[in-house]
């Protein structure tokens, strides 16, 4: 072998309790380039790269950097050697400034003094030198995701990293941000970094990536390159059978309006107005999508929608129905599904077992209680039935629902949420952070509801998801509903640019 | 929302301490008209506000080291009885001041390793392991002592020459026995430590994000052991100020609940040696006018009443004026290495 490898790892072994993450894992990453390293969650592309960081200790195999076999027992070791690592949760300290969380374990002084001066200019030399603004200032937990991301590619860039690990950066960014991340990233391998990338997502793969290394249940599938590849096949690589991209659904059926919003106006926590004059409604057996990057007021109308938020004026009405405001029990009853945006806050007790998560929504009602007593038995035996009918995989209904992956989470979720008699569902980010197969599965789920003659809410961040499943779409901007159109009648790019705050006026195809 | 970070600094930090800022001014004020009616009563009860408050603004430097690391401290009470007693035991023994302060510091130091092995490395509950110092320490302190031990003199205070002539300023400030000094000293010197060096950073991390400091090389462990150590060495300096130079012998149960005043102290200064010493100055003020009120004998107030005034004082102060203090995010949970 003549080939001088920045990184090389063979036969890595790391077993867990009852699991082997790795299982004689063989991978190698060039000299400036963009290796992907793709599987599901669970696949072992974590495990793997923090045994690289040191992070793990292996049952067996070696690592070598430009060829030199080296030995890394902690993080230190590994940055010695040149390797930096961007986690998926951000290891920053949030009330510390940015120059604070970069420096620390390297700090620099005078004497005993902390010389902050110093490593503010040294930061800002990097950002200036890379092309990546940061405040050396800001305190970080008042920085968006995205800076916050920039942050550690510095921290690491900051202790000469060579070899930088992306462990899925792009699962927490919005479509813009993911694209300034690519331009980032064609920078560094510029300047000699060399990247992994880890990531389940198929199109970036695709868009970024020299070479695409693909792992599932903990061995290695196989490597391409994207010139020689499609995501139907890395998709089949990822989960081991064929997997269907994209839904496969008849023209909608609209029945009668089952909710129609009015004029709604909700204002958020620091009393600002964040949805303004929104109007819609949507019929029995439609998908309504609502577009928009995150933080455009979609959080604050489904949680008015759900009962949860107060909103200043306007009216819901629900089958004909004037409804209340913050009363979600009220809204349960009235038909209301939630999948919440965010599954382990809002959607899941996770210490409780998956039997209870599942009758969150109906335990004071027969046959689930018999006045204040519960009926332990028949919550059981409700659990037994979901678990089977929609796929859960857990090991028993008693476990709590903390220890189960994100995809079986969700999958309680919409069993509990599915399994009542409903007229509307409000679905928020119901595919996040989960893997191709779960995202196929929610997807067809979806499907599945509306051609039942239920109303179907959709909100998403994620282009693709909005234009394949929605039949119609309103795109939110700024807390304003800034178009209504026909999923059909719109392209993914000019969905894109009314979500970044286009004119409706200045998209040909809408006027 | 108004951002008060990208304001200019000075409405920032005016913003942020405005209730110390107004209070403060009322006590200045209330204190320039008390010395001119009465200059004699007034430079006493200063002078001894600037002595109650020396164990309490220990205590907190204790409490808050261990913070900062995120280990919660509720055995500073133990830690001080127990230092307190060991530093009488060596006076009576050995009769020198100087190695009866280093027995109780020691004292304090141990006690702090016991508390950072049953929290960092076994992971026990840190209120249980606190409450297991509290007792232990008065159920040594009560078992050991005899009546009738007699030591051999206390510290005594040292003039700092023409600084202890200034009126007011000279004698509650600078007319000091040394361990009132050295807990002035040390407010400066873990306020640097804290926000100036590696050693605060690194600590700082430790107690906000360990697994971040983790991921960076960083020894969590160690960093904990250290702070709590250290914290419990000043413990045991604010408990040998007990017996070696604010009273001269023990008595059992002799801290009195200082150690967990400490703590209201720790969380009415938000977590910084600078704010603590603010408070445990106002908390050594009220104990000093307590007592002047007591015994001045012009007030006619039960003296149980009167003796309550520090403590109210610590429920009003933590309920309402403290403002909204954040503690270190990780303060009080082990970190597992993953």
């Amino acid at each position: 072998m003549n080939e001088t490898f920045a990184l090389e790892v063979k036969n890595i072994t790391k077993r867990f309790p009852g699991v082997l993450a790795n299982d004689r894992v063989d991978f190698n990453l060039r000299k400036g380039e963009i290796h992907a390293l793709l599987g599901e969650n669970g696949a072992g592309k974590s495990t793997l790269m923090n045994v690289i960081y040191g992070l793990y200790t292996p049952d067996d195999g070696e690592i070598f950097i430009n060829n030199q076999k080296v030995e890394i027992h902690n993080p230190h070791d590994a940055i010695h050697a040149g390797i930096g690592m961007v986690h998926q949760h951000f290891m920053l300290v949030p009330v510390f400034t940015v120059v604070e969380n970069i420096i620390l374990g390297s700090e620099i002084t005078k004497r005993t003094y902390l010389d902050l001066n110093t490593a503010s200019k040294k930061v800002k030399q990097l950002s200036h030198d890379y092309g990546l603004v940061v405040d050396p200032d800001a305190v970080v937990e008042d920085l968006p995701v995205g800076i916050q991301q920039r942050v550690e590619i510095v921290k690491a860039l900051f202790r000469d990293a060579k070899i930088l690990v992306l462990d899925e950066p792009t699962a927490v960014l919005t479509p813009q941000e993911v694209e300034d991340l690519f331009v980032v990233m064609r920078n560094l391998t510029e300047r000699g970094v060399s990247i992994v990338f880890i990531t389940h997502k198929l199109k970036e793969v695709l868009e970024i990536a020299d070479r695409i290394t693909v792992m599932r249940r903990g061995k290695v599938v196989g490597t391409t390159t994207p010139s020689e590849t499609s995501e139907a096949k890395l998709a089949e690589m990822m989960v081991g059978r064929e997997v269907l991209l994209q839904v496969e659904k008849a023209p909608a059926i609209p029945g009668d309006v089952v909710i129609k919003v009015s004029d709604l106006v909700i204002k958020d926590e620091r009393d600002l107005v964040v949805v303004k004059d929104v109007s819609f409604d949507i019929r029995a057996g439609e998908i309504l999508g609502v577009a928009g990057v995150q933080g455009n007021g979609q959080t604050e109308l489904v949680e008015t929608l759900t009962g949860l938020r107060q909103a200043e004026s306007g009216t819901i009405t629900i089958n004909g129905t004037i409804m209340p405001f913050q009363n979600p029990r009220v809204m349960i009853e009235a038909g209301i599904a939630h999948i919440p945006e965010d599954r382990m806050k809002h959607g899941l007790v996770l210490p409780y077992s998956v039997a209870d998560n599942l009758v969150l929504c109906t335990y004071y009602r027969p046959p689930f209680a018999r006045g204040i007593e519960r009926n332990i038995r028949s919550v059981y035996d409700n659990s037994e039935r979901l678990i089977e009918q929609f796929d859960i995989r857990t090991p028993s209904p008693l476990v709590s629902a903390g220890t189960l992956s994100g995809g079986n989470q969700q999958k309680v979720i919409v069993a509990r949420e599915l399994s009542r008699e409903n007229h509307l569902l409000i679905a928020n980010q119901p595919t996040r952070g989960l893997d191709v197969g779960s995202i196929e599965y929610i997807h067809k789920r979806l499907i599945e509801m509306r051609d039942s003659g239920i109303a179907v809410l959709l909100v998403s961040a994620e282009l693709d998801e909005i234009k394949s499943l929605a039949d119609r779409i309103i795109v939110m901007y700024q807390g304003n509903i800034v178009a209504t159109v026909d999923a059909d009648k719109i392209s993914r790019s000019e969905l894109g640019l009314l979500m970044a705050g286009s004119q409706v006026a200045n998209i040909p195809s809408l006027n | 929302m108004y951002d008060l970070r990208t304001a200019a600094p000075w409405k920032y930090f005016f913003r942020r301490w405005k209730g110390v800022f107004i209070g403060g001014i009322i006590i200045f004020l209330v204190i320039i008209f008390s010395y001119i009616k009465n200059s004699a009563v007034t430079e006493a009860v200063l002078a001894s506000a600037v002595r109650q408050s020396t164990p309490l603004i220990l205590g907190a430097l204790c409490g808050l080291l261990g913070e900062r690391a995120a280990v919660i401290n509720i055995g500073i009470e133990g830690q001080m009885l127990l230092a307190a007693f060991v530093g009488f035991l060596f006076n009576v023994w050995t009769g020198n001041l100087f190695l009866a302060v280093l027995a109780g510091v020691g004292m304090g130091a141990l006690l702090g390793l016991l508390l950072a092995f049953m929290s960092v490395t076994l992971k026990i509950d840190q209120i249980i392991g606190g409450t297991v110092i509290n007792i232990i320490a008065i159920g040594l302190t009560g078992y050991f002592y005899k009546v009738g031990m007699t030591t051999k003199g206390k510290l005594q205070p040292i003039p700092l020459g023409p600084l202890a002539k200034i009126p007011i300023i000279g004698t509650v400030l600078f007319n000091n026995p040394p361990i009132t000094y050295a807990a002035i000293v040390l407010v400066f010197l873990v306020h640097y430590i804290l926000f100036h060096t590696r050693w605060g950073l690194r600590t700082r991390a430790v107690g906000e994000h360990p697994r971040a400091a983790d991921t960076l090389g960083i020894n969590v462990y160690f960093m904990r052991y250290m702070n709590v150590i250290a914290g419990g060495a000043i413990a045991g300096l604010g408990g040998v100020f007990l017996t070696l130079e604010a009273v001269g012998s023990f008595e059992r149960v002799m801290t009195n609940g200082r150690g967990f005043v400490a703590l209201a102290v720790m969380i009415f200064g938000k977590w910084t040696p600078l704010g603590s010493w603010g408070a445990a100055l106002l908390f050594g003020l009220t104990s000093a006018i307590q007592t002047q009120l007591q015994f001045g004998g012009k007030v006619n107030i039960p003296h149980q009443f009167i003796g309550m005034l520090p403590y109210l004082l610590t429920i009003v102060v933590l309920a309402g004026l403290g403002g909204r203090a954040r503690p270190p995010a990780a303060d009080g949970i082990p970190y597992e290495k993953e």
